[in-house]
Parts: C-alpha cells; structure tokens; sequence
C-alpha cells in the first residue's frame, strides 16, 4: 500500500516538474530545425521563474472566475498527471477516474479557460474562445472514439488495466490501433494548440487561438497556465505512449522494472518531442476554417478504427 | 505463421478502406490518379499474401496483372489523358467533403453488416475482409454519384472495379483465370473508350461537366 502511495506521488511529481523541460527539448528542437541556436531547454524553467517573482496585473472589471481559472486549470492537469500511467501501473489514483473521465478533465479545463477568456470582455478573449470551443467541439469526440478502440481491445475502460493488456501481449497486427494512433497523432497536434490548428508562438490576431485567450493573463496566473499548457502535452505524450507504446513500462509491484522503465519513457520522450518538432517545422499552420476538415479526418480514422475491430 | 499472414491480409485491407475514403475526400485529380496507382500496387500485394498462405497458384498471376494494370498502365493511361486533356481544375463535389465522409461512414457499417453473416459462413482466411471489399464497392459508387466532372468518375469505375476483384479474392480466393483475363481486358478496353469519350464531351460542350449531357436539346 505505502509502495504503491510512493509509485503515485512519484509519477504525478515527475510528469508536473518535468513537463516545461519537454516544452523546451520540442523548443530547442524546432530552433535547430531552422538554423537558430535555441534559448536551451531550460527556458520554459526560467521563464517560470521569472512569471512567478512579478506582481500580478488584473482588469478593473475581473471577476473572482478570472482569477480562479488559472488554478482549475492547472489542477486538472495535475490530476490528469495522476491517472495517466507512464513509468509504471500501480497507481491508486487511477480507479478514480477511467478514460472518458480523462476526457471530462480536459473538457473541465478548457471550459474555464474559455470563461475566464469571455470574462474580461476584450474582443481577443471572446475571439479566442469561440475559437477554442470550435475546435474543441470537433476534437473531443474523435478523441473519446480513439480512447474507445484500445478500451474495446482491452474490454476495460481503465487506463491502468488497458496499459496492463496492451504492454503483456503476444505481437498482434492491430490495423484498428495504427489508425487510432495517427488520429490521437492528429488530435493531440490541436489540442495541445500546435502548428497545423495554432501557432503556439504567434500573437499574430487573425491566427492565434490559445494565445488569444490568454492575452489578458500576467505574473503568476499566467505562469500558472503556461505551466498547466506544458503539463497538458507531456499528459497527451503520456497517454499516446501508454496506448500506442506501451512497450518497458512496469507492472504493479514490479520494482526492479522500474529504472528499465524511466530510461525508456525518457528515450520515447525525447524522440517524441524531436518528432513533435519535425512536424511542426515541416507543414505549414491551416486556414481555420481548415481546422474542422482536419480534425474531421482524425474523426473518420478513429471510427474505421473502431469499426475494424469487428473483424 | 498463418495467423501473421492473415493479421498482414487484414492490415492490407484496411489500408485499401483508407485509399477508398482518401480518394472520396480528394480534391485534385492528379492526386486522385495517384491514390488509384496506390490502390492497384495494395491489391496486388494482397492477392499475392493470399496466394502465398492457401497455395494458389493462380492466385500470383493475377496479382502479377493487377501490378502491370492496374498500378502502372491504367494510371499512366489516365495521367497521358488528362495531360492531352488540358485538365488543371480542381475536382468539384456535389455535396462538400466532410459530409461525404460522413455518408462514407454510413456506408461503411451497411457493408459491414452486410458481410457479417457471408463472413460467419465461409471457412477461407480473407472471410473477414469481404466487409472492407464490399465498403470499397459503396464507397467507389459514392464518389461517381457525387463528382460532377468525367475523369473523376471514371476513377471512380475503376476503383469500384478494383472492389469487386477484392470481394472476388476474399470471398472465394479469385475468379477462374478465364473471367479475370476477359475483366482485365474490358477494363483496359472501357478505359480507351472513356478517352474517346473525354475528347468528344468536351469538344461538343468545351467541358468535362456531366451535367452538361442531362440537357436533350440545345437551347
């Protein structure tokens, strides 16, 4: 019991203080992409640091919803954390919440941050909400189909036990799980507001979405989001890791698995993130009115997916 | 081993479904002819897994003339014509993209319970594909309903074409060698005949358009 306490507090500790060193290696990523030499992959600590010593600014007209928003937020991304099995299964946590509650806690997050964003009542923040809410609208269904393909394979909706399934089988070609990993691929790009629906570094008006709704933030309630945006890609690295390559991560109880397990989780990592980069460098930001076409096709993956089970 | 070759059948099958929605949702015509050149080289690939884990030797020739047909000549046929053809618009949808592959969808689970219980009766090893093969027929016949320009659907035929060979492989292991040499031949032949046809639609019309052969009298 006390173990698997340890195992919990353990995972949730390395997924929140090391989310911002992955938002820095696809950062310094992308800057070697382009021939720049990169602020190294500690800016986004720095950047923290300094977020969190400023005094903080609020509009005359903000309610109490715009100063709690930040802390939702980052909250729900904290619990996220602790549900998503990443070094290794045991984790008490995890009964609590099941893959579709996952998808709540996104939603949860998301719906404050879009309030906070109206709250104000600058035209950026309706602006990037409204925006967010559209992409948000098409992309939650087709990631509750994706999470259903894995679910089906497993018979359980529980990330630990689907983790347990998929990691201690004998190889089978699942053509259903090849497609519902590029549409999570697909997914998790807009969700996580990178580059084919959002540019996360643009604060150009007509492009930006996320940005948009987080113009009006500063001191450390922005660093509070910036912190939870960093937590919500290394929480959707985690889940594509866990339902995608499940490969090293260890069983409950198995303690000498887990050193294996942390040295593969950060190679699976760092490769993801150079991918994330590749990506990003690669293809170009989508018209928005693209988004829907985009994410409509991650939809239509995630579906064939399902239904190819039925084989 | 067999389990694997079976695993690999259905992986290839579901790649034939993907090409299918992709060529539904493709805008360019060029791309189209690609997708359909992807889909002859898949199929033929197929047919040669299927040849190898039942032992039929039939099986890898007409693997060996889908490769040469279907993947090389009937999309360099094409790719000549609409080159002699002129063509450089975008393909146009009657209804737009997205909701065709919502109707796609649709169509996808009709075949698949269609074939449900065909599959629950055969004994082969592709049993379980005739649903994708049979979606690859609907999903063919969709995209000729919903393009407006000529070239479109004739892709669109043979894609359908490339469906039925599929559900013919799947359900019964292939067709008597004779009705495949005489189906690769009236496909080669209907294809010649399509680029007449191509020439003599658009020097009456100065367009692909169909719609264009709805009217019975010139105004």
């Amino acid at each position: 019991m006390i173990s698997s306490i340890f195992s919990q507090l353990f995972q949730t500790l390395l997924i929140v203080v090391l989310a911002p060193l992955l938002l820095g290696w696809v950062n310094q990523c992308r800057a070697w992409l382009q021939n720049k030499r990169g602020a190294g992959v500690l800016q986004p600590y720095r950047v923290l640091h300094k977020l969190f010593h400023k005094d903080a600014v609020l509009a005359d007209n903000a309610s109490s919803l715009f100063r709690t928003a930040p802390y939702i937020q980052f909250a729900c991304m904290v619990l996220v954390a602790s549900i998503v099995p990443m070094v290794a299964t045991d984790l008490p946590f995890a009964a609590a919440a099941d893959v579709i509650a996952l998808v709540g806690l996104f939603a949860l997050a998301r719906l404050f941050a879009a309030l906070a964003a109206m709250d104000i009542g600058t035209a950026f923040g309706s602006m990037g909400a409204r925006r967010e809410m559209l992409v948000a609208s098409l992309a939650e269904p087709a990631l509750l189909m994706i999470l259903f393909t894995p679910a089906l394979i497993a018979h359980s909706t529980s990330l630990t036990t689907i983790v347990e399934a998929l990691a201690h089988r004998e190889f089978v070609l699942y053509p259903s799980l090849a497609f519902a990993a590029v549409a999570f691929a697909m997914v998790a790009l807009a969700e996580n507001a990178r580059i084919p629906v959002d540019n996360p570094a643009t604060h150009l008006e007509l492009t930006m979405i996320h940005e948009a709704m987080i113009l009006e933030y500063s001191a450390r309630h922005l660093a509070l989001i910036e912190w939870a945006s960093a937590i919500k890609l290394s929480n959707y690295s985690a889940i594509g890791i866990a339902l995608f390559l499940p490969w090293g991560i260890a069983s409950a109880g198995d303690w000498n698995a887990v050193p294996l397990a942390l040295a593969v989780l950060f190679v699976k990592l760092l490769l993801g993130g150079a991918g994330l980069a590749l990506l990003e460098t690669l293809s170009a930001k989508l018209r928005i009115f693209r988004a829907p076409e985009f994410l409509g096709t991650a939809f239509l993956l995630a579906v064939l997916g399902m239904l190819m089970l039925e084989l | 081993m067999a389990t694997f070759t079976g695993q690999l059948i259905n992986f290839l099958a579901a790649l034939l479904l993907l090409i299918a929605f992709a060529m539904l949702s493709q805008r360019r015509i060029l791309s189209l002819i690609h997708l359909f050149a992807w889909q002859g080289f898949i199929l033929a690939l197929s047919t040669t897994v299927v040849a190898y884990s039942t032992h039929q030797p039939h099986l890898y020739y007409s693997a060996f003339l889908t490769l040469v047909l279907k993947a090389f000549l009937l999309p360099w046929i094409l790719h000549r014509l609409i080159i002699r053809l002129n063509i450089k618009w975008d393909v146009e949808t009657m209804i737009n993209v997205p909701t065709t592959m919502l109707v796609g969808i649709a169509l996808v689970i009709f075949a698949f319970n269609l074939a449900a219980p065909i599959s629950q009766l055969a004994d082969t090893i592709t049993r379980s594909t005739l649903g994708i093969a049979m979606a690859s027929v609907l999903l063919s016949f969709l995209m000729m309903i919903t393009r407006h320009k000529a070239v479109a659907q004739v892709v669109g035929f043979l894609a359908m074409e490339n469906g039925l060979f599929f559900a013919a492989t799947s359900a019964t292991y292939g067709m008597p060698m004779v009705v495949e040499l005489g189906i690769a031949l009236d496909v080669l032949v209907g294809t010649f005949i399509f680029g007449i046809f191509f020439f003599q639609i658009r020097e009456t019309f100065d367009s692909l358009d169909i719609k264009n052969l709805e009217k019975l009298k010139e105004d």
